[in-house]
């Protein structure tokens, strides 16, 4: 039975790793904390990453990573305690709840889904941050959101590699 | 007899009911920083668990910083020097003469007995980045509570008021600028004298005069500096030149757009000042002069600025 014609989901992939997992998510946040110009241009790489697990390994990333990760990003940036707590918390329902339809598709129609769930995310985080009084900042919001769902064939490649090593090294293989 | 599922198919509560409960908790975590701004106790504890985070991100762009200071060029630096001493020649006339005038007023206060303006102590501190919330309009100095710095301190630069000190961590702090939509700063009209109080316009990078009636004194090009009536900001720094005013007969109050001073979006090197003179006893009852205090410079809290708009 063909599940998919992605080249990716056709091979079997190792069991993953939870140190890979972690420190993908530190590296995620490293990057969403690094001093970027042009703050709405930059993908939320957190929340990249963050829907890349739920997506993956729904049984070990779910709403409680997404929640611990929203207070660090909250704390990190210094805007309203939970916002992006509460943005991550929908995202990673959604993301669980999308996980066996998303994977279906190449990657390319995977990376739509992944714009989708972002846009919202933003967008619930741009409600919260109206209904507290500030004002909206344009919609060039709308554009960080697009350049992640263009990285998440790069993402998907990058945290898929620790799982696509053999097993053991074999001296004998020819590759 | 109990028919549980075996350990191994146990999934926890269902995502619905985890939904509910994170989202909840996130909803009562903004209600309670939004308007009771209890969660500084918390923010703190989890601030130091992100440091380490934050340490590692700012590295590529000191590392980058050193290595292109290595490499500037034997004339790039002797043309900045040059440049620095003409404009160090420029200022100390300036002092020299400030000093003198100061003596002078002092002198003056003196006679007519007046109280003497204490001197205003400062800090040179570094803008780190800007502040990654586009919703606000912040940027993140490099002195924090273990440098002496406290919440409310203005901050200038070479040219005029640049922002307020909002929160303080450690080693870092928050400055929110002069055009952020909740700041405002009391100023004065230096040709004339005239009070008014300067809002943010937010991402326009501007600043409004707000409630000034339709025909007040103002006009195109007149400079304005604090007027150091709220007791956080010195007297007399530069905040703003008006750019263009709006007098529209079915509004009671003008339009007046004003152009930061000071370079709000460029620059790196900023001045922490500590207004001495806030050890002035507040007048215990509101009268008319408590009138005045509306136009504090303290963040003015949300529902206000809602509801004076």
């Amino acid at each position: 039975m063909q599940l998919s014609d992605s080249p990716i989901s056709q091979r079997i992939l190792l069991p993953v790793r939870a140190s890979t997992i972690i420190g993908s998510f530190a590296l995620a946040l490293v990057a969403s904390f690094l001093p970027w110009r042009q703050v709405a241009l930059v993908p939320d790489f957190v929340a990249l990453v963050l829907v890349f697990w739920c997506v993956r390994e729904p049984r070990l990333v779910g709403l409680g990573a997404g929640w611990l990760l929203g207070l660090a990003i909250d704390v990190g940036n210094g805007v309203l305690l939970g916002q992006h707590a509460l943005a991550y918390s929908l995202l990673a329902f959604a993301s669980i709840s999308l996980s066996r339809r998303i994977l279906w598709f190449p990657l390319w129609g995977q990376a739509l889904h992944v714009a989708a769930l972002l846009l919202c995310t933003q967008a619930v985080g741009t409600l919260v941050r109206l209904a507290a009084g500030a004002e909206f900042p344009g919609w060039l919001l709308a554009v960080g959101p697009l350049v992640g769902g263009l990285l998440w064939p790069v993402i998907t490649t990058i945290l898929l590699m620790p799982q696509r090593r053999p097993v053991e090294v074999d001296e004998t293989r020819p590759i | 007899m109990e028919h549980t599922p075996p350990p191994f198919f146990n999934r926890g509560p269902a995502p619905l009911v985890r939904l509910a409960f994170f989202a909840s908790l996130s909803l009562a975590l903004l209600v309670l920083d939004a308007r009771f701004r209890y969660t500084e106790g918390l923010r703190g504890v989890l601030a130091l668990a992100v440091y380490p985070l934050q340490l590692l991100a700012s590295m590529p762009a000191a590392v980058g910083e050193r290595i292109s200071a290595t490499f500037a060029t034997q004339t790039q630096l002797r043309e900045e020097n040059a440049h620095l001493r003409a404009r160090l020649l420029e200022a100390s006339q300036g002092a020299q003469r400030y000093e003198a005038a100061q003596a002078e007023a002092a002198r003056l206060r003196r006679m007519i007995g007046a109280a003497e303006r204490l001197p205003v102590r400062s800090m040179p501190a570094e803008i780190l980045y800007n502040g990654r919330d586009p919703y606000s309009r912040k940027v993140i100095i490099d002195k924090g509570s273990q440098a002496g710095l406290r919440a409310g301190a203005p901050v200038v630069d070479e040219s005029g008021v640049l922002g307020q000190v909002t929160r303080v961590h450690a080693l870092a702090a928050e400055v929110t600028l002069v055009t952020d939509k909740d700041q405002a700063i009391p100023v004065q009209v230096v040709r004339n004298g005239l009070r008014a109080v300067a809002f943010g316009a937010g991402a326009s990078g501007m600043l409004e005069l707000r409630f000034m009636a339709a025909n007040a004194e103002i006009q195109n090009g007149d400079r304005l500096v604090t007027s150091g009536i709220d007791g956080t900001y010195p007297p007399g720094i530069p905040v703003a030149t008006v750019t263009r005013i709006e007098r529209d007969a079915a509004y009671a109050f003008a339009r007046i757009v004003c152009h930061p001073a000071a370079g709000v979006d460029s620059g790196r090197h900023v001045l922490v000042l500590e207004s001495a003179h806030s050890a002035v006893p507040r007048p215990e009852e509101a009268g008319p002069a408590g009138e005045k205090r509306a136009g504090k410079t303290r963040r003015v809290r949300r529902k206000d600025g809602d509801a004076a708009q």
